[in-house]
């Protein structure tokens, strides 16, 4: 089998000692969760630190806190956890569906929210093992130069892969940083950049400790739909998450929306709505609204299926989202 | 107990399985064992001008390095095609060749330890797919083969086809391709190596093949081959994929010859895509001349075109080749046949034998094909399917001799089941959303290969008993169980002829010291030919527990009946003695108690080069009937329910036959859905790779648990006299049916059709974009074939034999590419 590298790894107790050996040991160190996305990265070497801390000795990252009626998640939360859990699945159901769609129910068990969050970006030529990275002279991301999915770029353009992201963007979520400096709070939709390498606004000596979901106020509903070749295990290698909140009276008018598509970039992009605020959710508005945000998606062939399919998919995967919004109860 | 045979027993290595107890080799340890890794070629072509090994072996904790100078004796699994280094020595050909070994302390430390070995290369124009290597001779990959980068090139003719196509009152043509995908085993390949302490090497390995692999490291290792011993440890599934010598179990046996120590490699998932071997990616093109009549359609004429994308080494290859040709025939009334093929040499993996072994691919071809027809004469593909079955008791173009076929039961079963009649939707798109389609195709497979890989009269299998006075009786026999069941087989025959309980006959299988030669779990042979070997030594068994046991009685032999753990007079049942007696009253008699059995399958009616390939003792059929869901907006497949009927002939254990169906159906699914051993190539103005595009079962796709649909089986017991208790393979058959029942559905689904496997949302979209209603290849390329080799058909005065065929001579008659010699058939000299 493959082995993992050689590296130190730290289970510190306290968030506290966390953040100071992160602090400590800079880009040396990684922060592992779960480790279903760092550990098999680190077998096929495509991540190679040399100290590791480990995060699971560390109980307040584990609970799930109620603000008034809202909820703030550990980010140690496993997503087997999240799937299941009664409030989630009252208030925001679309996440505890993203969750239960992210890989296998035993990863699911081991996998976080953080974890899925920070999830590394994906490629074709970068997923792979050592050997075979070194048989086509490595890329950008990782030991090489070149973007072999874009040989021109001068960036990378691994895949934003991570289920629950989009949800959490579109129904306007926080997440709060912590480092030695203090701690910081931002939009989750602050925390991606475009970029395949650097795709967290994340400090290296940062760690994401909490989720902070919003109210939801009776009139706000989401969906995610994802994109895969299987019913288990895959990746999305197109994710829909809409968001739409109804103005007061109950004619259906949509008072704010959002659309958020991944698997199609370096990050999950807010899509552009068109004319869609101010409208009822019709089918004619609901196919003008796929067209025009369908565009953010610039799929490329480093995922599974066509990339030029997946293009089409994503306007069918938008006006699905919405038709089926259109058709849900408060 | 007698009536073992038929019963839905528990399997005899079922408790071991589900309890974790099984030791597959990977779970093998010993004491002192050392660890090894193998450099592969990161390069897909190129010269070897230097390995430096120096630092490597300076690394603390290794303890050898071994490169392709320690092996200069080159193997393959036919004797035809002995082209592999254990270490490449002067070439690699695929990025994946191995290049060197290194041995150390644990996996770690030999992996660190591969990246300090410094490999030069000269690299090689690279040859990417079969196209390119018709048009490309230059490089070669190597220097045997018929030309070029071409392997092999045959050419068969059964009757004058060209008439045929010319007097057909319509010519059907069609253009297909089958993508190459691989077995995918959940165990990896694995071997653990040692000098046992009188000396002699022991060699056990993840192998279906240790009478095989026995032969290739006494010829490499130069090594008598009495003096090794191979240990076939259970296959966490085999599926072809460990069928040839590997490399890995070669390099791993030097080294603890050279070491003295234990030595383990396991591969990794990668190297196990590496080690491939899978299903060739074939184009085809097909030609059915036909003449209409009162069941639709007659065929007056074949041509089948094939050309295969081999990989770097032969393989089994030349077999595959002329397994694209030669079972076509055996489904369907086929009046004349023609028969093109052409195996490439290209710089990737090599491909072999999996599961239907080089049948899927030109089954598919034809099933499609014929389902084409039938919609453009408008006949019903079942009924055309029961009118042109082959008969039972005749012989084929190519003069295969079919004994049994249940092939007529298997349609009717799924037509009945699946309401055929009624629910097919004919194409039509309604604008409703999802469309539902059914889908139907028949397959017929080997019950074992009519000849062994290398020249040789011997029989294909060996079972031997020894009967313990305790009553205990074991059954040791070369065969393999790789998850098949076959140990399950074997224990049960033996108990069904000695009337005992399964439970108290212990099997040793798979061990080259301890068990008569069994060829290997391949071709779908086992259950027929162990079957045989089993029975055979049961009955001489019962044969001297009767003889005594009628002594102590005073009754007459032919009255002594076997059951239930006794032994007794059948017409007196009252009066007998417990099995463990009868042992003890023969152990008396006849001194200690044993017995063999052996079998060897009849000869070929046909007598050409190249009729060595497709004659078995028995063939399989079966019918499968698949319903899709297809989204005509965005070429979504779902496949909900699949009814699959398997003339097996005599279930032996219906529970086990049911799972080999179930498999099958898993298989062919992935197959006709989405698995694709596909590669890259880079932009080669920017770099020379050409790389495995997935080599990980994340993304190498294969259906999971969740994808899988409803299956109803049904069992066809349709006895053949040439199988043991009438019984025929399971293994394999049921999977061949899989990709064109898909492809046919989705036709009837949507109207569209999808001439290529896998058949993928992407295509079915763009053929309901194309007005030709259509995706797959565009057109066969062209090919300068041999003279082919005349055959009249039976039915045409032939003989069997080729009417331009120069003799051929003895000494160039090797393994599964030619026939027997012909006074191996006729028992005289050919003339």
């Amino acid at each position: 089998m493959m082995r993992l590298p050689r590296f130190q790894y730290f289970a510190p107790r306290t968030l506290g000692d966390a953040v100071k050996l992160l602090h400590d040991h800079g880009a040396e160190a990684q922060v592992v969760a779960g480790g279903t996305d760092l550990w098999p990265n680190m077998k096929r070497r495509q991540q190679t630190p040399r100290r590791v801390i480990g995060l699971r000795k560390i109980e307040q990252l584990f609970k799930k806190s109620n603000g008034g009626s809202k909820l703030s998640l550990g980010a140690m939360i496993s997503l087997t956890r999240l799937e299941n859990d009664p409030e989630i699945l009252a208030s925001w159901p679309a996440l505890a569906k993203a969750a239960k769609l992210i890989s296998t129910p035993p990863l699911r068990n081991m996998g976080t929210l953080g974890g899925n969050l920070c999830l590394d970006t994906r490629c074709n030529y970068y997923d792979q093992n050592w050997e075979w990275r070194k048989a086509i002279d490595f890329c950008m991301k990782k030991d090489g130069e070149t973007c072999w999915v874009a040989p021109g770029s001068d960036r990378c353009w691994a895949v934003a892969s991570a289920d629950t992201a989009p949800v959490l963007m579109a129904i306007g979520a926080e997440v709060t940083l912590v480092s030695v400096d203090g701690e910081r709070r931002i939009p989750v939709a602050d925390l991606f950049r475009d970029d395949g390498i650097q795709y967290l606004n994340k400090r290296s000596n940062e760690i994401l400790t909490e989720v902070h979901l919003p109210d939801q106020d009776g009139r706000t509903r989401a969906v995610y739909w994802k994109l895969r070749r299987r019913e288990s295990f895959d990746f999305p290698v197109l994710g829909v998450a809409a968001m739409v909140r109804l103005a007061k009276g109950g004619d259906g008018t949509v008072e704010e929306a959002r659309l958020v598509i991944t698997g199609t970039g370096s990050r999950p992009h807010a899509a552009p709505l068109g004319d869609l605020v101010g409208r009822k959710l019709t089918d004619e508005s609901i196919q003008r609204t796929a067209e025009t945000a369908a565009r953010i998606a610039k799929p490329l062939d480093n995922t599974d299926f066509i990339h030029g399919w997946r293009k089409e998919m994503a306007k069918k995967f938008v006006a699905g989202a919405l038709k089926e919004l259109s058709q849900l109860r408060v | 107990m007698s009536g073992v045979v038929g019963k839905p027993l528990r399997r005899v290595d079922g408790r071991a399985k589900v309890t974790g107890q099984t030791q597959f080799a990977d779970d093998l340890a010993m004491p002192g064992m050392l660890f090894m890794k193998l450099l592969r070629a990161t390069v897909p072509h190129a010269c070897i001008a230097a390995i430096d090994t120096s630092r490597a072996e300076a690394y603390p904790g290794v303890k050898l390095v071994l490169t392709g100078k320690e092996f200069p004796i080159p193997f393959g699994i036919l004797p035809v095609s002995q082209d592999e280094h254990a270490l490449c020595t002067d070439k690699v050909r695929f990025v994946g060749d191995p290049v060197a070994a290194v041995i150390a302390v644990d996996e770690l430390t030999a992996f660190e330890a591969l990246d300090l070995i410094d490999v030069k290369y000269q690299p090689l124009d690279t040859i990417a797919d079969a196209e390119e290597a018709i048009a490309k001779p230059e490089p070669r990959i190597h220097d045997y083969g018929d030309e070029g980068n071409v392997h092999k090139k045959v050419a068969l003719d059964f009757g004058d086809v060209d008439e045929a196509l010319a007097s057909s009152e319509h010519v059907f043509e069609d253009v297909l391709f089958f993508e190459g995908n691989t077995h995918l085993p959940i165990e990896q390949h694995a071997t653990l190596a040692y000098v046992d302490p009188d000396g002699k090497l022991v060699v056990a390995s993840a192998t279906q093949t240790p009478h095989y692999l026995h032969r290739a490291l006494s010829k490499v290792l130069g090594i008598p081959a009495p003096h090794i011993r191979v240990l076939a440890t259970p296959n966490g599934g085999g599926f072809g994929g460990k069928s040839d010598p590997f490399n890995h179990e070669i390099v791993a046996a030097k080294a603890a010859l050279v070491t003295g120590r234990p030595v383990k490699i396991a591969l990794t998932r990668e190297e196990v895509f590496y080690c491939h071997r899978g299903r060739h990616p074939v184009l085809m093109k097909v030609r059915t001349g036909v003449q209409k009549n009162e069941h639709g359609f007659k065929i007056l004429g074949q041509e089948l075109q094939t050309l295969l994308d081999g990989g770097a080494y032969g393989s089994y290859g030349v077999a595959s080749t002329f397994y694209t040709g030669a079972l076509q025939t055996v489904t369907y009334q086929i009046q004349r046949y023609r028969f093109r093929g052409c195996r490439t040499f290209t710089n990737k993996p090599p491909c072999g034998p999996k599961r239907g072994h080089g049948t899927p691919q030109p089954r598919f071809g034809l099933e499609v094909h014929i389902d084409k027809i039938c919609s453009s004469l408008g006949v019903d593909p079942a009924e055309w399917r029961v009118a042109n079955a082959v008969a039972e008791n005749s012989l084929t173009a190519n003069w295969l001799r079919v004994s049994s076929t249940g092939l007529v039961r298997c349609i009717e079963a799924v037509v009945e089941g699946s309401g055929w009649k009624t629910r097919r939707n004919l194409g039509r798109v309604d604008g409703s959303g999802v469309q539902r389609g059914l889908g139907l195709a028949c397959s017929s497979y080997l019950c074992g290969a009519g000849l062994p890989i290398y020249w040789n009269e011997l029989p294909h299998s060996g079972v031997q008993l020894r009967l313990d006075r305790s009553g205990e009786v074991v059954a040791f026999c070369g065969a393999t169980e790789i998850g098949q069941g076959s140990d399950n087989v074997l224990v049960a025959i033996v108990a069904d002829v000695l009337g005992i309980d399964p439970f108290d006959v212990r099997c040793v299988t798979g061990d080259t010291s301890l068990t008569p030669v069994d060829l290997g779990s391949y071709s779908s042979r086992v259950t027929l030919m162990m079957g045989h070997a089993a029975i055979e030594a049961a009955e001489r068994a019962r044969g001297m527990l009767a003889e005594a046991v009628s002594a102590k009685l005073k009754i007459d032999k032919g009255r002594v009946v076997f059951a239930e753990r006794r032994v007794f007079d059948g017409e007196n049942p009252q009066v007998g003695v417990e099995f463990a007696e009868a042992v003890r009253l023969a152990e008396a008699k006849f001194g200690t108690l044993g017995s063999t059995g052996s079998y060897r399958p009849p000869k070929s009616p046909g007598d050409y080069k190249g009729a060595g390939v497709g004659p078995s003792p028995a063939y399989s059929y079966s019918a499968a009937i698949v319903e899709v869901e297809v989204d005509p907006g965005t070429g979504w497949l779902r496949v909900p329910k699949v009814w699959m009927a398997h003339d097996i002939g005599r279930a032996i254990n219906p529970v086990l036959a049911r799972g080999q169906v179930e498999g099958s159906v898993y298989m062919g699914l992935g197959e006709a859905l989405m698995e694709e051993q596909a590669y890259r190539r880079l932009p080669p103005k920017l770099s020379r790779a050409n790389v495995h595009k997935f080599p990980s079962m994340l993304e190498y796709k294969s259906p999971g648990t969740l994808d899988m649909p409803e299956i109803v089986t049904y069992l066809i017991e349709e006895p053949d006299k040439n199988g043991p208790f009438g019984a025929k393979e399971v293994g394999q058959g049921p999977l061949l049916p899989m990709m064109p029942a898909v492809a046919n559905a989705v036709y009837d689904a949507v109207g569209v059709r999808v001439d290529e496997v896998p058949v993928t949302p992407e295509k079915i979209l763009k053929a309901l974009k194309e007005r030709s209603r259509r995706f797959g290849p565009a057109k066969f390329p062209q090919i300068e074939w041999p003279e082919a080799l005349q055959v009249p058909p039976p039915w045409e005065g032939g003989d069997g034999k080729a009417i331009n065929e120069k003799p051929r001579k003895r000494d160039l008659v090797t393994g599964a590419t030619v026939a027997p010699p012909v006074d191996q058939l006729k028992g005289g000299p050919r003339p």
